[in-house]
């Protein structure tokens, strides 16, 4: 579709826009439908806003153990997201940047990050956070492939390398709507692991030894720590583009596009908050077995679409 | 069999000390590994500054204690732990208040880290004050081996302790908990007793166990005044006791969901504990149930007329507890959870002597209420409750059933309340008996709570000994967590729940 520069440009600032401002609304979301469904009324759905603006105006305590690493984690890690969110489409508008095989740097760049937030994890000394980080690595290395087998399904039948194409696929839906189905059902597990949800992890809980995703960040503070609790926000946001992009209706016109978007996003949030509210957190020994899940869930979609 | 030296007494008796015949240390250190042996639980162990020994063993099948008594000669004596492991904590805290050395102690540290009460005797040489958890620690070699200590500042709102854990990657191979980080001197203020403050001491001993230990103070008193109490006032205590038991279960029920990120049962039982903790508060004014008993008798009687508004209130309440309850034991992920985590098999729980919910939900039919009747609870039995399986599932479970024990006991109660006209108000105690040992049991909700009062010449407290359910019961959670993951740590020690203050004093 071809697109005036000015529209282009509109485009643009409202990706960069979405990217940066919308993220901390999510956890938001999902923690009022929590609160909700538990009879309670629950802290302000704007509530992240409010503890950045908090956290910003606090100074920063460091460890003496701690070097240049540890702060190197939560900038590393805001910045690189940032990058990927620039990757990847915002329902059917196509992403800012996008090239053949940007796919591949997205998920690496997500390996960045959590390369980054382990080391500064270690960097503390603390036996915490060594836990966690041994957790979070063990465990990424089993949703990394359902992530990259959900590409290689998506690579196949669109038969394109780059996300904008691959995720804002315009052709028709029905073609290949089982492995999507399938592709889907693995990302979720993978949305519920990398953004340390239940059944996976519980990001509310103060019990430091069943973390994974928390117990990594306990020593951060001040703006360091609201980098990393933004930087939680965006991968919500940007992992959520994922899941919900294949999914939106099409070709509606770039204002309705939008919409549709931000109302998917909105769906997804408030779904993860029922998941969460029914059911427990799994023991540490199950997580595997339910990442394995996922794996398999997008090594079938991919063998269908080889068929 | 030298059982004979140890003088059969009831719960809530007095014994003028000399009664009670002085064993000589041989037949005193036998007798308990006899006893213990036997199948008797060891419930106190104590010495005072005279360097008398007292111990209380529990005959349950027969309802009633056994106690006897030593005088060293010397500040040291042979360790009974290395035949009996319930002794463990008992002679490290003599060593730890008197200077008592224990020889051939197995496992010999302090337990609360605080100077010694008998000036220029300490049992390892200490000639500073001690900090808390400040002591060598039981370590496993190897590469492969790390260490993680937790505490004593946690991340939630809780009380402070240190657990030190040996793991094996996520595998817990040894955890060592050390505690006396809230130790208040609580014993040594009530010497010289009872003084105007001693209730409040004993209340809050563990304050989420006002009503237990509160009550125990108060059978002690009047068990060395001599006094009765009326039925109708025991009834009442009875209710004040269940009604804490039914906040604390329901509390535990909701933590414990919480702790397994199952957020339902967790909400609602938080607001439930408090519609719980009003019903107490309607009576007396306090939440905690502070204050409401007094030694003789009531502070705050419960009218028939309050204890017919009470009801209705107690049914709704009762209703939103099964709601919340029960939606914990259909949810298969919880399920999947509680059972498999936190094992404690029978034989170890009988061993170092677990009381309470702790060693019910092992198979163990242990109950105060049952063993050692007081109170309203031989009027008004209470059928115990328990379970097999010694896991986190078995502890809730029991807490569960005993919601609905406490339930029924707690209808009858106001029912029967509502029909009988109050009590006249007590008088003043009498002096209390001189020379003389009394010894209380109440079952508070975590379990077995202990006082023994001795008495001196002019009818003062010479020696005041608490043990709170979480004294027997911290080495249990020890336990529990052998080849466990260490992610389970925290269910696993919500499951029990135990007191730090109570254990610290």
């Amino acid at each position: 579709m071809p697109e005036s520069p000015f529209a282009h440009t509109l485009q643009v600032l409202l990706h960069v826009l979405t990217a940066l401002l919308l993220p901390p609304l999510l956890p938001g979301l999902i923690n009022k439908v929590k609160a909700l469904m538990a009879g309670r009324s629950g802290p302000p759905v704007l509530q992240l806003y409010y503890d950045l603006a908090k956290l910003s105006r606090k100074q920063a305590v460091f460890s003496r153990t701690t070097t240049w690493i540890f702060l190197a984690g939560p900038v590393g890690a805001v910045s690189v997201g940032l990058v990927a969110a620039m990757l990847v489409p915002f329902g059917h508008a196509h992403a800012p940047l996008q090239f053949q095989g940007d796919v591949i740097l997205f998920a690496y760049l997500f390996g960045l990050a959590r390369f980054l937030t382990v080391l500064s994890a270690l960097d503390t000394g603390s036996s915490f956070e060594g836990m966690g980080a041994a957790r979070e690595v063990t465990f990424a290395a089993l949703a990394e492939p359902a992530l990259f087998l959900g590409f290689a399904a998506l690579a196949k039948s669109t038969g394109s390398l780059s996300l904008s194409t691959m995720l804002a696929h315009t052709g028709p839906l029905f073609k290949f709507s089982g492995p999507l189905v399938l592709v889907l059902a693995g990302w979720a597990i993978v949305y519920m692991a990398e953004n340390s949800r239940i059944p996976v992890d519980d990001p509310n809980t103060h019990l430091e030894l069943t973390m994974i995703h928390e117990v990594m960040v306990l020593d951060h503070s001040g703006r360091p720590f609201a980098l990393v609790l933004y930087g939680a926000s965006l991968k919500l946001l940007v992992l959520g583009a994922l899941l919900v992009g294949p999914i939106l209706p099409r070709n509606l016109g770039p204002l309705r596009d939008w919409l549709v978007f931000y109302l998917g996003l909105g769906i997804l949030a408030v779904a993860v908050g029922v998941a969460e509210s029914v059911m427990a957190r799994f023991r540490m020994t199950k997580v595997p077995q339910f990442l394995v899940a996922g794996v398999l869930a997008t090594a079938f979609a991919f063998l269908l679409m080889l068929v | 069999m030298s059982r004979s030296q140890f003088l059969p007494i009831l719960n809530g008796q007095v014994l003028p000390l000399s009664e009670i015949p002085e064993a000589s240390l041989e037949d005193f250190r036998k007798t308990i590994i006899q006893g213990v042996h036997d199948g008797l639980r060891l419930v106190c162990l104590c010495a005072d500054a005279e360097l008398r020994l007292f111990a209380v063993l529990a005959e349950d099948a027969a309802q009633q204690l056994r106690v006897g008594r030593t005088k060293l000669v010397q500040a040291s004596f042979p360790s009974i732990t290395p035949h009996c492991v319930q002794a463990n904590l008992f002679e490290r805290e003599m060593a730890e208040q008197y200077g008592l050395v224990p020889q051939g102690h197995p496992w010999f540290k302090p337990v609360r880290f605080h100077a010694s009460w008998m000036e220029g005797r300490d049992a390892w040489g200490r000639t500073s004050i001690p900090s808390p958890a400040v002591m060598d620690f039981f370590t496993v070699g190897g590469e492969e081996v790390h260490e993680v200590a937790v505490g004593p500042v946690h991340a939630g709102v809780i009380e402070s302790g240190h657990f030190r854990f040996q793991c094996h990657g996520e595998i817990v191979l040894h955890l060592e908990i050390a505690l006396g980080f809230q130790h208040r001197g609580i014993e040594r203020a009530l010497v010289g007793g009872p003084h105007s403050l001693s209730l409040k001491h004993a209340e809050t001993v563990s304050g989420d166990a006002t009503i237990a230990h509160g009550w125990a103070y108060c059978r002690i008193l009047e068990g060395l005044a001599g006094v009765q109490i009326p039925a109708r006032s025991e009834w009442v205590r009875g209710l004040a006791l269940e009604l804490e038991r039914m906040a604390n279960h329901v509390g535990d029920l909701g933590a414990l969901a919480g702790d397994v990120g199952f957020l339902p049962t967790a909400s609602f039982c938080g607001r439930i504990r408090g519609d719980w903790l009003n019903l107490s508060a309607a009576v007396c004014g306090s939440r905690l149930g502070r204050d409401w008993l007094r030694p003789g008798g009531l502070r705050f009687d419960l009218e028939p007329e309050l204890a017919k508004q009470l009801l209705p209130r107690m049914a709704r309440a009762w209703e939103d507890t099964q709601d919340a309850i029960e939606l914990l034991w259909g949810a298969a992920s919880v399920m999947n959870r509680f059972e498999a985590a936190g094992h404690v098999d029978e034989g170890q729980a009988r061993e170092i002597g677990l009381v309470g919910v702790a060693a019910r939900a092992c198979g163990i039919a242990l109950d105060v209420r049952k063993d050692q009747p007081f109170g309203p609870y031989a009027d008004h039995p209470i059928e115990i409750s328990h379970a097999e399986s010694g896991n986190v599932h078995a502890r809730a479970w029991v807490r569960w059933l005993e919601l609905k024990e406490s339930h029924r006991f707690l209808t009858e109660a106001l029912q029967g309340l509502a029909l009988t006209p109050v009590d006249p108000a007590p008088s003043p105690l009498p002096a209390l008996a001189p020379s003389s040992l009394c010894v209380a049991l109440t079952e508070g909700w975590r379990g077995e709570v202990l006082h023994l009062g001795v008495t001196d010449s002019e009818g003062r407290f010479s020696r005041y000994k608490i043990v709170d359910p979480s004294f027997h019961n911290w080495f249990g959670v020890a336990l529990a967590m052998r080849g466990e993951q260490i992610s389970d740590f925290p269910i696993c020690n919500k499951s029990f729940n135990l007191s730090y203050c109570g254990h610290d004093l």
